[in-house]
């Protein structure tokens, strides 16, 4: 169902000029940092902790509790993360062009409770715009008062610094980011020991926090995180913006009440997605961006809630959901997503480089036809090096996540729709009519 | 060592490596810089940038190289980058991408003769909503029908969309105008000197 739950990061960006200075003093910007300034440091990080504010990166790790983590030094850095590059999330490009300074003063915030002088926002390099924007932000905030020196005459000092990526999604993971600002190669650091709140940018203790997150701050601080931690059910509180796309009447992104609107409502509303495009019929859907274990009709009354999706098999992830309808091929959906891992693997661990390549290679040749009976088995024993799902150490074989995420769409297709890829196989071809399917042949 | 950066852009160069507390922070910032000069990242690029924050120009190779936005290669005047994945792909990315190549006669990866435009199969671009995704030099013009990208490739041709698509390389056309206090305002010596 929809509820009446405010929309805490979208609530100004239906004004056209929502991301100006003007707009956003208009409607409330900068009292959440006055009122922090005030309030001081213990009482906002009490706010955050009993709002019980996940982090919308996609981990889904509480914000309060990474805050309690750092390791006390003289120097502690905050990092926006606003590298957004899971395939079909589309977030938190929304946020840094339509609201940057939002995302200025959730920075300012943030850096206030945990200590820090220096933030940095890392925004995607394909968001030229976004960078432009931000950029804009960070100079009228400046000139506002709510950066630099003695922010808003108060003891607390704070500089931003916009820096742009260059394309490469491993940078969103965070310790990959953090090389990736030192001007190194995007490689993951491997934890232990490189835990950022422990030994982040520099070396030095750094909160990595995403867009969105940061996004919620002023409102937490405005409104109080028992207001907050009121909307939603059990750990997975507030509201959080979802991106819909692929075989839906009407993609987009909706900021709607945590658990309490399921996939159904997100899907099918006339208010939200609409239906399936072109009045066809659901096969799947991808529930957390392309990392995430797929979902059939069978999950659509799931509410959108961190832990009865984790408990369902899958994940909330980054908030995006993909909707494929009967006319998808899925061992063709599958070759693409695991052709982006394949191609976005930063190289460093073998069955991620390697895995990936062969993966991507068998997938490609089900499809166009020289598929054969072994390659299902072949695909899930790749996939099972890749993620061993071990309960003891090495759970995984890899520095970094995006390897083991690979298998996820593969297992998720074989589990669910066997009968394709067998048919595939037989057929010597895609069995899917091309008028169907959009677009022909996977090149 | 020849300067390669204009004065105005070495300039800009010593501003960003002052905002960083280690100045090899600035490598990719500068890379863009140079990009934003030259449409692509040239090996003297390199070199000016290895000195500015201090390290070898085989650390600015090995490291721009790792980074799909920078060309270390001459590139059209437009850089016509089609997203196929996932959500694009349904909306019939793979037939726009067909299209698009038998239009401009190349290839994804080259370059028309005339230096006009560079066609690129992109990764998702975060724009699912409007799918099929397309950006020119990382402006955002989709979604595209396969008429629709004649008539931008027409609009391009034509020069009508310089002021919304400014050239490639430049991607962030508003300059930082605060300084850091307590920074180093003063350039930082460069190596040689």
């Amino acid at each position: 169902m929809l509820t009446q739950a405010p929309r805490i990061v979208t609530g100004r960006i239906d004004h056209a000029d929502s991301h100006t200075l003007e707009r956003y003093l208009a409607t409330g910007g900068y009292k959440a940092l006055h009122k922090a300034l005030r309030m001081g440091r213990e009482a906002v990080r009490d706010e955050v902790n009993r709002a019980s504010l996940l982090g919308r990166g996609g981990a889904g790790f509480p914000a309060g509790r990474k805050w309690s983590m750092l390791r006390p030094s003289e120097t502690t850095y905050l990092v926006v993360n606003g590298d957004e590059g899971e395939p079909a999330t589309f977030k938190d490009h929304l946020l840094i062009e339509r609201d940057p300074h939002q995302i200025i003063e959730g920075a300012a915030i943030a850096a206030y409770a945990v200590g820090a002088r220096l933030a940095f926002v890392y925004c995607r390099g394909e968001f030229a715009l976004g960078l432009e924007r931000l950029t804009q932000a960070c100079n009228q905030a400046y000139g506002y008062g709510a950066l630099g020196r003695r922010i808003f005459g108060s003891a607390f000092s704070l500089d931003v610094v916009v820096h742009p990526g260059a394309g490469a999604y491993i940078c969103g993971e965070e310790t990959a980011l953090l090389e990736s600002l030192e001007g190194k190669r995007g490689f993951p650091r491997i934890r232990p020991p490189h835990f950022p709140a422990a030994f982040g940018l520099y070396g030095e203790p750094t909160v990595v926090n995403n867009v969105e997150t940061i996004s919620a701050l002023p409102w937490i601080v405005q409104h109080g995180g028992d207001a907050f931690a009121a909307l939603g059910v059990g750990s997975s509180t507030g509201t959080r913006l979802f991106a819909l796309s692929g075989r839906v009447a009407h993609p987009g992104w909706f900021e709607l009440e945590m658990a309490k609107t399921t996939f159904r409502d997100l899907i099918f509303d006339p208010a939200l997605g609409g239906g399936i495009a072109d009045g066809r019929a659901l096969k799947a859907f991808i529930p957390g961006g392309v990392s995430a274990p797929w979902f059939g009709p069978g999950e659509l009354d799931l509410g959108l809630d961190q832990d009865a999706v984790g408990g369902a098999g899958s994940m909330l992830g980054s908030g995006s959901v993909v909707v494929l309808d009967d006319a998808t091929c899925v061992v063709r959906a599958a070759w693409r997503i695991t052709r982006f891992f394949y191609r976005e693997s930063c190289g460093q661990c073998t069955p991620c480089r390697e895995g990936g390549h062969w993966l991507e290679k068998i997938l490609r040749r089900i499809e166009e036809g020289g598929g054969r009976f072994s390659d299902i088995d072949l695909l899930m024993d790749v996939c099972d090096n890749l993620a061993p799902g071990l309960g003891w150490l090495p759970q995984q074989t890899t520095i970094c996540v995006l390897g083991p995420s690979i298998p996820s769409s593969i297992a998720s297709a074989i589990r669910m729709f066997r009968e394709e890829f067998v048919a595939h196989i037989r057929n010597e071809g895609c069995p899917f009519d091309a008028a169907l399917i959009a677009g022909a042949g996977t090149r | 060592m020849t300067a390669h950066l204009t004065a105005a852009n070495r300039a800009r160069a010593e501003a960003l490596v002052a905002l960083y507390p280690q100045p090899r922070s600035a490598l990719i910032p500068l890379c863009h810089l140079a990009q934003s000069q030259d449409g692509w990242l040239s090996g003297e690029a390199m070199e000016e940038i290895a000195e500015l924050c201090g390290v070898t120009a085989s650390d600015v190779y090995g490291t721009a190289t790792f980074y799909d936005m920078f060309h270390l290669d001459k590139v059209g005047r437009h850089v016509i980058a089609i997203c196929t994945n996932i959500a694009c792909l349904l909306a019939g990315a793979y037939e726009l991408v067909d299209h698009a190549e038998r239009r401009l006669g190349i290839r994804c990866g080259q370059t028309t003769e005339d230096g006009e435009f560079t066609l690129e199969e992109a990764e998702c671009l975060a724009g699912c909503d409007a799918a099929p995704c397309v950006q020119v030099n990382h402006r955002f013009v989709g979604p595209l029908d396969t008429d629709g990208f004649d008539r931008l490739v027409a609009e391009l041709a034509a020069g009508k969309r310089r002021a919304d698509i400014p050239p490639h390389g430049v991607l962030c056309r508003i300059e930082r105008t605060v300084g850091l206090p307590g920074a180093k305002t003063t350039a930082r010596p460069r190596a040689g000197d």
